[in-house]
């Protein structure tokens, strides 16, 4: 099936026009689309974040009624989590397994196109629940019974995205896993793999483990709704903490999986750029793997005050206090690599650094709300809502921008504007901590997250933030200029682009041919 | 292209069992959240089972404060009251208490208690015999009558707890089913 | 040129907190955990600082060898890269240091959380019940309870008038507890989750309807001290505070005397007639605190999201007898609770008398609290 095409010229016969792309089984337009398809959530979560912030600006209510602006922050963290992150990702794998690995192209074809396909749809379904009676859900991206039970027309259709967005999910990482597991050019071995393909293997099986825990717990919600089954009700013998144990089972690991392959991404980047070859290759691997095995035995640290039993406690506290060793290592490894090296700073090497060093500050955060007697206090204020935009904002989303820049000349050809490049990166990294780290601040004082209005100790950090947000928002408007120059044109890139390049996706011609490699490449 | 594409279809039906199986295990963590809570007593689940009542010799030197509260859910139009506040016990001996409910309104009504016990190392200890909170309860219109509960605390009750509290929380039946 | 950067970025920085800082006035720039009025609040704080220091420390290495690299190691400066690649000490003295630090901090933490979670030998119950959205509070063996809610005035929140200086963080009954005893919450909710914080106390604990959840505290200094409800639970859940009055001990039993007495007043109260003048300024008061988020203020309901409006409403304007059972007991499957058992007869009668007759509602009926003792 993969191997279907014999032919080594670059036209190869496939629809024009719109169809090209609705039945494209092509890896490379299939990861065009999900980056699209990323980028485009990214401005609609973006833009709930803006009126988030705006209602925040100053004490009282302004602009929008509490009611809606639940919804804001629900929808907000459910299209930036499932509709930009991880399709940003898997966009990536799509464009880069095969080329890594020396293969024509993914496993699957067709079953990538499927999984593509599915989301947009289920990204509609999900929007056009802000038309509904009774508004867009508003319990929290968490959904924690019984209150997401209170959401009104929008509860089923609620639940039926995040069914599709799983299937697509599980569909992408099937593909994934089988690409790299049997799809590798000869010589290849595991361990000759770039830690870009390690990542996102260890991610497809985080993926295949707990996106079907997830559509089980929604469907229990479902069933409660609406067909009389009590899994989550006091009432009928059923206990609501449960949902929160089993969402956390899924939810924790799929923190990983959306900051996993922005490792991987990093640990291309920074040798690159360092002219060095990456510090302790097999330790990255082994400490992203103990981090996959980690996140599925520290889920009740996101739900300390429930009132779990002592033991429990101090179980979940050890364990994700360990979780620190080997991301630990991982941040070790990436200075290691830049020590005595030749480091030049294009901009995916400015992304690739603010991400260290940023994600860094996330992950001390999250040592910090490890410690429970602690997290008591930190639990459900700003300080958490700082943590985790730490982690996933300068964690995933700064290395999706290094990845679009690094890889950008490679898919199209044509280098980008490196000066533009640079302003979009400072812009970005400047009114990102504007916009971030006073919730630092806010979180310890007191404020509690999800509120549309607060006491007035709170306003002038709250201003400061959302003015760092506005600022943040309209410098990312630059990004979809540079990519939209790049892909028009411009100097023209080298096969192997970047100086310090290694790996067989830079063996390729810019842009690479159609299908990667139609003969498998030798990798000694 | 490689040697091993063959085994393509092999790898993706492991993986969909995988799916299959992971699907399957969240519904398995609710059973096994119970017996996880019957262990830890986790939220002070105390089951809504009758105890085996076994004759324990009583240690008279030990006392327990026993708290009782009793809650309604949603509003529900109900008194509920403990008739007792609080009792002193020994652990091993069985003792009887009962609570009153009165349904308000002009409706037969349908309830069902949950009791829920803190500390939650004290659940387990906590033997009923006896207790509304075993069936669904039905009220007619003004109704009011006390419910009895008869129940004993486990010697082996952990030596540091010296006062344990049973809430009951009355949940309208018609409503929870929807 | 990286110069030039830092100094942009600061200048950028600097800039944006003059701006903050000029719109708002009395700038009380908290940047730390509150250390609060509790030994647990206390030892929190210092965990807080202890493992703030450390990730300093850790970052100030970590991202101080990065610096240095940034500086000396780049390509511009002629800087040719070294070959190593991999150093199994090395990396196994960064896997085992790490490891022994989180050892020293586990230590002190594991004592901390034994101490939390130690609920015994309290001197106080109080039972706290979480609605949406408000809190209750029942002293368990000394019959005292009652509802606590926002008092900031609408106006206030929808910037018709200037905030006040608790805007949002005030209520009409607040906690009162004596310092220097350990006082025990049982923590429950009556529909959704919420959760229970006071910053200065140290604790949150989730309330869990159906559920008993407890937590502890022993308030060292006389004070008010104020929080809100922690755990998202819908439309009202950032307006439903929480106040704590800590007072000394003889204060406290005084506080007790008299909401006991306050009780049996209305108790008393609820045997004699009422007057419509009296009636009307009492069931205003609890209409604005009980009704008016859903009716509004003006009975014209929020159409939009199924809220009725009481002005001219059959039910309002109809039977009385239908009216109070709706007040008491409340409708099925929908936002209207049973306020039987929330109010008290005189605040019932009240707001039933309130709504009869106001907005141009002129039934002129009026219900004596003793109708609806009858009525119970």
């Amino acid at each position: 099936m993969s191997t279907a095409t014999t032919h080594d010229t670059h036209h190869e016969e496939h629809p024009r026009g719109l169809l090209r792309w609705v039945f494209t089984t092509n890896h490379k337009d299939i990861g065009t689309l999900y980056l699209i398809f990323a980028l485009a959530m990214f401005f609609v979560g973006g833009a709930m974040a803006m009126i988030i912030r705006a209602e925040l600006f100053q004490p009282g209510l302004q602009f929008v009624d509490p009611q809606f602006f639940n919804s804001m922050t629900t929808m907000h963290a459910l299209i930036m989590v499932f509709g930009a992150v991880m399709p940003g990702f898997v966009g990536l794998a799509n464009w880069l397994v095969p080329m890594m690995i020396g293969a024509p192209d993914m496993a699957l074809p067709r079953m990538n196109n499927w999984s593509f396909w599915i989301l947009p749809f289920a990204g509609i379904m999900l929007l056009g629940t802000l038309f509904m009676e009774g508004g867009a859900p508003a319990g929290g991206w968490t959904m924690y019974p019984p209150l997401i039970l209170q959401t009104g027309d929008a509860f089923p259709y609620l639940i039926f995205s995040v069914h599709l967005l799983g299937i697509s999910s599980i569909m992408g990482a099937i593909n994934i896993v089988v690409t790299i597991v049997n799809m590798r050019a000869p010589g290849m071995t595991m361990m000759k793999m770039p830690l870009f393909v390690w990542t996102w293997l260890i991610t497809a099986y985080l993926l295949i483990a707990v996106m079907p825990v997830f559509a089980g717990a929604v469907t229990m919600l479902l069933t409660d709704q609406y067909f009389g089954t009590s899994f989550f009700s006091a009432a009928g013998g059923g206990d609501p903490v449960m949902f929160q144990h089993i969402f956390w089972f899924f939810g924790h690991p799929e923190v990983y999986i959306m900051i996993l392959p922005a490792f991987g991404v990093v640990s291309q980047i920074i040798p690159t750029f360092a002219r060095k070859r990456l510090f302790g290759y097999s330790s990255m691997v082994y400490a992203t793997a103990s981090i996959a095995f980690l996140s599925f035995i520290v889920w009740a640290h996101h739900m300390f005050t429930v009132g779990m039993p002592l033991t429990g406690e101090l179980f979940f506290m050890y364990a994700t206090m360990l979780i620190a060793v080997p991301t630990g290592v991982k941040v070790f490894n990436w200075v290691s690599t830049m020590w005595k090296g030749s480091m030049t700073f294009e901009t995916p090497m400015l992304f690739a650094l603010a991400f260290v060093v940023l994600f860094t500050i996330g992950g001390f955060s999250g040592l910090m709300m490890a410690i429970t007697p602690v997290d008591f206090q930190y639990h459900d204020t700003y300080f958490i809502v700082a943590h985790f935009h730490y982690t996933l904002v300068t964690g995933s989303v700064f290395t999706l921008f290094a990845a679009a820049y690094y890889w950008l000349p490679k898919w199209t050809g044509n280098m980008y504007d490196e000066k533009l490049g640079k302003l979009h990166f400072w812009l970005s990294a400047i009114f990102v901590n504007v916009l971030f780290f006073p919730q630092h601040f806010l979180g310890l004082a007191g404020m509690p997250r999800r509120i549309p209005d607060y006491s007035t100790q709170f306003a002038e950090f709250n201003m400061m933030s959302s003015l760092g947000g506005f600022a943040f928002g309209l410098t990312q408007l630059l990004f979809v200029y540079i990519v939209i120059k790049t892909v028009r044109g411009g100097s023209k890139a080298t096969d192997k682009v970047w100086e310090g390049a290694e790996g067989l996706e830079w063996t390729l011609p810019s842009p690479p041919p159609y299908h990667s490699f139609t003969t498998a490449p030798e990798v000694k | 292209m490689t040697a091993s594409t063959g085994s393509n279809p092999k790898l993706v039906k492991r993986l969909l069992l995988i799916v299959v199986g992971m699907f399957g295990f969240g519904f398995a963590m609710v059973p096994l959240y119970d017996v996880f809570c019957d262990i830890t007593g986790i939220n002070g689940k105390t089951g809504g089972r009758v105890a085996i009542a076994a004759v324990i010799e009583p240690d008279l030197d030990r006392t327990v404060m026993v708290e009782f509260i009793a809650n309604v859910n949603q509003s529900m139009p109900w008194d509920f009251t403990p008739v007792v506040s609080r009792m002193e016990v020994h652990p091993g001996k069985m003792y009887r208490t009962s609570f009153h409910a009165k349904n308000r309104t002009d409706r037969t009504m349908v309830g069902q208690a949950i009791p829920s016990v803190t500390p939650g190392l004290a659940a387990r200890h906590f033997k009923k015999t006896e207790c509304f909170c075993f069936t669904e309860q039905q009220f007619l219109a003004g109704e009011g009558r006390d419910m009895p509960l008869l129940f004993m605390l486990d010697p082996e009750l952990p030596e540091e707890i010296e006062v344990v509290t049973l809430s009951y929380t009355f949940f309208d039946k018609h409503k929870a089913i929807n | 040129m990286l110069v030039s950067k830092v100094k942009r970025w600061l200048t950028a920085l600097a800039g944006t907190a003059l701006l903050a800082n000029a719109g708002g006035a009395a700038a009380e720039w908290k940047l730390n955990l509150r250390q609060g009025v509790t030994s647990i609040s206390q030892e929190a704080y210092d965990l807080h600082m202890l493992i703030l220091w450390i990730c300093v420390a850790i970052g100030v290495v970590v991202f101080g060898a990065m610096f240095i690299s940034i500086i000396k190691h780049r390509k511009s400066k002629g800087a040719k890269p070294a070959t190593f690649h991999e150093s199994t000490s090395v990396e196994i003295v960064w896997t085992v240091v790490p490891f022994l630090i989180l050892i020293g901090m586990a230590i002190p933490a594991t004592k901390a959380l034994i101490a939390i979670e130690d609920t015994s030998n309290s001197d106080l119950s109080i039972k706290v019940t979480g609605y949406q959205w408000k809190w209750g509070y029942d002293y368990l063996g000394e019959g005292v309870s009652f509802i606590s809610t926002l008092t900031t005035p609408k106006e206030q929140i929808l910037n018709q008038q200037d905030k006040g200086e608790n805007y949002l963080l005030e209520v009409d009954n607040p906690v009162v507890v004596p310092i220097n005893k350990k006082v025990r919450l049982l923590i429950t909710a009556n529909d959704v989750l919420h959760a229970w914080w006071v910053p200065d106390l140290g604790m949150k604990r989730d309330a869990i309807p159906g559920f008993v959840n407890e937590m502890w505290f022993n308030i060292e200094k006389e004070g008010t001290y104020r929080g809100q409800c922690a755990e998202l639970c819908g439309k009202d859940h950032g307006f439903m505070p929480i106040v704590v009055v800590a007072k000394n001990e003889a204060d406290y039993q005084q506080w007790l005397t008299d909401q006991k007495a306050a009780m049996d007043a209305d108790a008393a109260g609820a045997d004699r007639d009422w007057s419509m003048a009296e009636l009307m300024e009492r069931g205003e008061k609890a209409y604005n605190t009980n009704c008016a988020a859903c009716h509004q203020a003006n009975g014209e309901g929020l159409k939009a999201a199924g809220f009725p409006g009481l002005k001219g409403s059959p039910l309002a304007t109809g039977p009385m007898d239908a009216h109070l059972q709706m007040v008491m007991n409340g409708k099925p499957d929908t936002a209207m609770a049973a306020f039987g058992g929330q109010l008290n007869d005189i605040d019932i009668a009240a707001v039933v008398t309130y709504e009869r007759n106001s907005w141009g509602n002129d039934t002129g009926d009026l219900i004596q609290p003793s109708e609806v003792k009858a009525a119970r």
